[in-house]
């Protein structure tokens, strides 16, 4: 009976609730461009290998350092690789890497940030071990972990989604804790604030508390974060590879062509044009989408 | 507060301690060796030999303790000798030793820590002086041109590495300009006005590699707590009563707008302190970041030990100091 | 007693100092500008054993007798070469005995004698000292001083080729004077003697900051009162290589930048601006790929790439190991990656001249339809994928190497050609310190080779090869039971072959050594132990504005900078 209630009440709301907050997001012209551009990129890079259909490992000796043709629309690299095909390629890799660690560290950060904001007992402990995660030497860690999983995982999953697993995993495991301080730092702030008393007394429970009223007003900082998180996501990725502890060397992504195109920078510009846009582009976009979303959940622009 | 300050201190000492031995068990544990840089003609029996003078045949524990032992009794020792003149002991106290140099640690940190202040610490103070105005004004005219820019131009230089942007300025001013030299000269001493101009000169590259990312980052964190704050209805309530406007913004919206970006500025400070990697390389400063990063692809152990360690007080410190500042900054946040 | 050697030593810095009022030639050129991107740590070789320490610490301290750019051993600080026909060697081989150059001085003035000679020796290989050149003086009994201008070493037994203490870059005389202290485990503890050696070079250490920077200024007691032409040097370090390439070649700030693995055509372009050259001296460096003898297979746990395992199921089979040293196009690796600084090469031993064997040049031409054809005949069957397999066992291989970028465009070439006679690989790229790190614990050390195949380079000191053809013995292979200590890295073993290396080391007369190690080195590569593929020089980037320079890859390549001087 009182789950029927519960559950039959927050329905009708819920679904004008949805509405709503598209209605909001729609009023964002960023926020569209970005949804416009990252749906554009994504496409991109799903798509795009079925118009060109150049093998982004293919090499051409001969076609080494050349510009852009019709044949290769963004030149070739100083092995005759097809640019336009290395970053559709790389897209792929960098994206998913880039929003999936970038989620990990989001969800493990405001989970930790929250929890230690919120719950007094918990706060020492939790707040400990982000000083224990941040004061860690990065490097010495992976090559621990690597040393560590890699074969067990290649065996699992085979090499390359083996990889994918370890890399997401450790930039996630590593890359959390700006997000728990912020996030932590922010509840510490709203929780002390009347309506959050209002809501305790009025008996609300915990979590519903803490999904209602303290996330929705905590989201801008995580919202910053996530977009911040996508770019050194992309960027630590590039920095694994080119130490080694990444994707094998014949996995093209974003940052490492940047990073591999960078002593090209007088020879052939478009080798760091291009992957430098791409993941300027996406981040942009990423970071208007989440303008748009934190205006069209803030609590206080719904009541208007 | 003044309790819980003590009380966190109290604490933070059992917290290092553990701390350094996870850090030390990492280094441990990592598969990377003192000869593994050494030309392949040294034949294994004399990397075996060099290992063992290195002390590394010695058992985990002997090693972690040794390195307390050098850490905290006898560096402090030493520096207390030098400070004051005292003779204290005989003078053969063991001190932490580089691997690769051979000579002791603490030497190596003070002889890098000025041209990593000089150029990490001075840009990311450049980088809080100028991100916080442009914060507040993007926020305040949110969707503005002047917002628009800022957020597009902190995206880029948020999203393009250091690595990339540093070698795209020396190929502008260093060899077609030939404006800024390319390689910072550590040796330089400032004694005029001369070479104080020289100084900034070899500064300027590095620094604005750094200020730029810097800036960047923490825009977009006092941007986005402004927006929070602007929408409060203390604001509202504030304007209603025909308080000033500048009153409102700056004294009353970024105030409570300051607990992120305390943060995240106290998340930042630390890191001058471990040096600016790619920036270091590109430029050649040698200053803490260069330091850590040799020290690491070369195992050098001690080394790595004390400084992430160092970096871990930091931490612990400035992870203090920001929940200090947040009472401060909001009275209604108590911890006792 | 003191007071008088005080008065010595004003005496011979008046003496000094008077020199060097009389000759206006020396340092009258201003500042030496070297870039290392790798930075010099200490400039102690023995406590290092780095090729930077070495070379950084050559402008202070001397061997005896170096090499010079042909690879001729030359008179440094003695005055002839000792051989058998003057006398210097004994006819047995048990002895050698060197005659020191009269005169030459410490640069602190005082007098350099057969003493200092006998203490190097002591002080490498004193017990705990942890002496990175120790092998340098491997079989020798004695050191001792016949008068104070004679030292005579007296090996345990016959030595065929005396020349390794106290002879190159390697083996430098310390003064006994500053290290007397310092031997054994109070090595490390000398830190101002291992950041300033006292020597009898051209250059004298006025300041080092390890890992960044080290000053030097004219030695003002060098044996040559017109040198050095420079009044000083500064060695910064730091950095990546095409940054260093771009200091000396595009913005002129520095004078010469050591080891320039950098892409040929982004040389070419900084070159084209007028302000540098890249020269490269060749040595004895080969990139190889090694093939696994032994079975990797992961499955095998710890028992892979050992004895245990068996040997390899497809590499095995000379058709296969013959097929992908065939299907590789040398030249273009060497056009991609290393340009004036390579040569395509056949063979593990690729200089001096009378060493270089010319048995193995077919692999110089790629031959993709003859490796396709070998593969057919030895019943290798391209199956659905492309992929050939035989009783179930696939050409399929993990590829491994350093992280390095010249070495990544490599492994992109090889796998490509590989593709085409219908072999896959997958490619893995490891940190270097990790990959030469030699830790037991860590499974991605080039000598424990869990891969079938790995690319990298070696080489050896000195011109003779005699030590390096023993790496290939059957007790070098790595294993558990050393600790995975061996040099034979691709767990080749023949007794044909220990016989050939047993052989070199008991002749003595030079041609029939070159035979002995050519027929070494035709054996190893036919059979297929590893695939030689380029031989490496040692580019460096010179200011125009630089004279004097004389490459040299047998010994330091600053073994000359007393002889250095600014163009006019």
């Amino acid at each position: 009976m009182t789950d029927a209630t519960t559950a039959a009440a927050p329905q009708p709301p819920a679904r004008s609730l949805t509405r709503e907050i598209w209605g909001q997001f729609r009023k964002h012209t960023g926020g569209l461009i970005g949804l416009c551009v990252f749906i554009f990129i994504v496409l991109a890079v799903f798509v795009g290998p079925y118009i060109h259909t150049i093998d982004p490992n293919k090499i051409d000796i001969r076609a080494k350092n050349q510009g852009p043709s019709v044949l290769h629309p963004l030149g070739t690299d100083n092995l005759g690789h097809d640019m336009l095909a290395q970053i559709l390629a790389g897209g792929r890799i960098s994206l998913a890497v880039g929003i999936t660690a970038m989620l990990l560290s989001l969800v493990l950060g405001t989970l930790v940030g929250v929890i230690s904001g919120y719950i007094k007992k918990l706060d020492g402990p939790l707040m400990r071990l982000t000083d224990l995660f941040l004061a860690l030497p990065l490097l010495p860690l992976l090559l621990v972990i690597i040393m560590l999983f890699r074969d067990t995982l290649r065996a699992a999953f085979g090499p390359e989604t083996g990889i994918f697993i370890l890399i997401v995993f450790v930039i996630g495991i590593t890359s959390w804790m700006h997000t728990a301080r912020i996030v932590r730092g922010d509840v510490l702030a709203v929780k002390s604030q009347e309506f959050i008393l209002a809501a305790k007394s009025s008996g609300m429970r915990e979590w519903r508390i803490v999904l209602r009223h303290i996330l929705p007003n905590v989201m801008s900082s995580i919202m910053v974060s996530a977009t911040l998180g996508i770019a050194s996501a992309i960027i630590t990725e590039s920095a694994l590879s080119f130490l080694g502890l990444g994707f094998p060397s014949d996995f093209p992504t974003w940052g490492r062509l940047l990073f591999d195109g960078a002593n090209f920078l007088q020879i052939n510009p478009s080798r760091v044009i291009w992957p430098g846009l791409a993941i300027s582009l996406t981040v942009l976009s990423v970071n208007y989408l989440g303008d748009a979303v934190r205006d069209a959940l803030d609590p206080r622009m719904l009541k208007r | 507060m003044f309790n819980y300050t003590l009380r966190r201190l109290l604490f933070a000492i059992p917290t290092l301690l553990v701390i350094s031995f996870i850090i030390f068990a990492l280094l441990d544990l990592a598969p990377n060796d003192p000869t593994g840089e050494l030309p392949l003609t040294i034949p294994p029996e004399v990397r075996e030999q060099i290992r063992a003078s290195l002390g590394l045949d010695q058992p985990f524990f002997i090693r972690y303790l040794l390195w307390m032992q050098q850490f905290f009794i006898n560096e402090p020792l030493n520096l207390l000798e030098k400070m004051t003149g005292w003779q204290i002991g005989d003078g053969s106290r063991m001190r932490i030793l580089s691997w690769a140099t051979r000579s002791p640690v603490v030497d190596l940190i003070v002889e890098r820590l000025p041209q990593t202040l000089w150029v990490v610490g001075l840009s990311y103070l450049l980088a809080v002086i100028i991100s916080i105005p442009i914060g507040v004004i993007s926020a305040y005219k949110q969707y503005s041109i002047f917002d628009q820019i800022g957020t597009f131009v902190s995206m880029v230089g948020f999203s393009v590495p250091t690595f990339f942007t540093g070698v795209v300025l020396i190929v502008i001013f260093s060899s077609w300009l030939q404006w800024f030299p390319s390689v910072y000269d550590t040796n330089h001493q400032v004694t005029d006005f001369a070479s104080l101009m020289f100084q900034i000169k070899q500064m300027a590259l590095p620094v604005i590699v750094l200020t730029l990312y810097n800036t960047s980052q923490i825009a977009r964190f006092v941007r986005a707590s402004m927006l929070d704050n602007l929408n409060q209805d203390y604001v509202r309530t504030a304007r209603a009563k025909g308080v000033k406007e500048n009153i409102i913004l700056l004294v009353h919206v970024l105030r409570n707008s300051l607990i992120p970006v305390v943060t995240v500025i106290a998340l930042g400070v630390p890191t001058i302190f471990s040096g600016a990697i790619i920036t270091e390389q590109i430029f050649r400063v040698n200053g803490l970041g260069q330091l850590l990063i040799t020290a690491i692809q070369g195992a050098d152990i001690p080394l790595v030990q004390t400084l992430t360690f160092i970096f871990a007080v930091l931490i612990v410190l400035f992870n203090l100091i920001a929940d200090v500042l947040y009472g401060i900054l909001d009275p209604r946040i108590r911890y006792d | 007693m003191k007071k008088l050697t005080v008065f010595l030593a004003s005496t011979a810095a008046a003496l000094a100092l008077a020199g060097t009022a009389a000759n206006a030639e020396r340092a009258t050129d201003g500042d030496l500008k070297i870039l290392f991107w790798q930075a010099v740590s200490t400039l102690n070789p023995y406590l290092s054993g780095g090729t930077k320490e070495i070379y950084s610490s050559s402008l202070t301290i001397e061997p005896l007798a170096r090499y010079d750019q042909t690879g001729t051993l030359t008179p440094w600080l003695v005055t002839e070469i000792p051989t058998v026909d003057n006398g210097g060697v004994a006819k047995d081989m048990t002895s050698i005995t060197w005659k020191l150059k009269p005169g030459v001085k410490w640069s602190d003035g005082t007098p350099f004698t057969a003493e200092d000679v006998i203490f190097t020796w002591q002080y490498c290989t004193a017990p705990d000292g942890g002496c990175a050149q120790k092998a340098q003086y491997e079989g020798v009994k004695s050191v001792e001083a016949l008068d104070p201008t004679t030292v005579k070493v007296t090996f345990t037994e016959p030595k065929y080729y005396p020349y390794s203490a106290f002879v190159g870059a390697q083996s430098p005389i310390i003064q006994k004077a500053q290290f007397k202290d310092c031997v054994g485990a109070k090595a490390p503890g000398c830190t101002s003697a291992n950041f300033g050696p006292i020597g009898t070079g051209p250059f004298v250490v006025k300041e080092f900051k390890p890992n960044d920077v080290v000053t030097y200024v004219a030695n003002p007691n060098y044996r040559d009162a017109a040198k050095p032409a420079f009044a000083s040097v500064t060695l910064k370090g730091g950095g990546d290589a095409p940054s260093a390439a771009r200091a000396v070649l595009e913005t002129g700030e520095f004078d010469y930048a050591w080891n320039m693995q950098v892409e040929p055509e982004v040389l070419a372009t900084m070159i084209a601006k007028g302000k540098g050259k890249i020269e490269t001296a060749f040595g004895t460096q080969v990139e190889r790929i090694n093939l696994n003898w032994f079975n990797p297979d992961p499955a095998l746990g710890d028992k892979r790439s050992t004895k245990e395992a068996g040997p390899h199921p497809a590499l095995k089979d000379p058709a296969v190991r013959k097929a992908l040293s065939m299907a590789i196009d040398r030249e273009v690796i060497d056009e991609v990656g290393y340009g004036e600084a390579g040569k395509p090469t056949c063979n593990i031993v690729p200089a001096p001249d009378i060493y270089i064997s010319t048995t193995n040049d077919w692999c110089l031409k790629q031959d993709i339809d003859g490796a396709n054809k070998l593969l057919d005949e030895a019943g290798w069957k391209k199956g659905s994928d492309g992929i050939r397999a035989k009783d179930g066992v696939k050409l399929s291989f993990l590829y491994q190497t350093s992280t390095n970028s010249v070495r990544q465009g490599t492994q992109a070439l090889v796998k490509d050609w590989w593709q085409q006679i219908g072999v896959a690989s997958e490619l893995r790229n490891v940190a270097a310190s990790v990959f030469f790190g030699g830790d037991p614990a860590s499974p991605d050390t080039f000598q424990k080779f869990y891969a079938d195949v790995e690319m990298y380079t070696n080489n050896f000191d000195g011109t003779d090869p005699e030590k390096y053809l023993a790496e290939w013995l059957c007790d070098k292979i790595p294993s558990p039971a050393n600790g995975w200590q061996g040099q034979n890295i691709p767990r080749y073993c023949n007794p044909d072959y220990d016989k050939i290396v047993a052989e070199l080391a008991k002749t003595g007369d030079l041609a029939k050594r070159a035979e002995l190690a050519k027929k070494a080195n035709d054996m190893l590569t036919a059979e297929g132990a590893h695939i030689p593929l380029i031989h490496r020089g040692q580019p460096s980037a010179i200011s125009n504005t630089l004279a004097g320079v004389n490459m040299n890859a047998w010994d330091s390549e600053l073994w000359n900078a007393a002889d250095w001087s600014r163009k006019k």
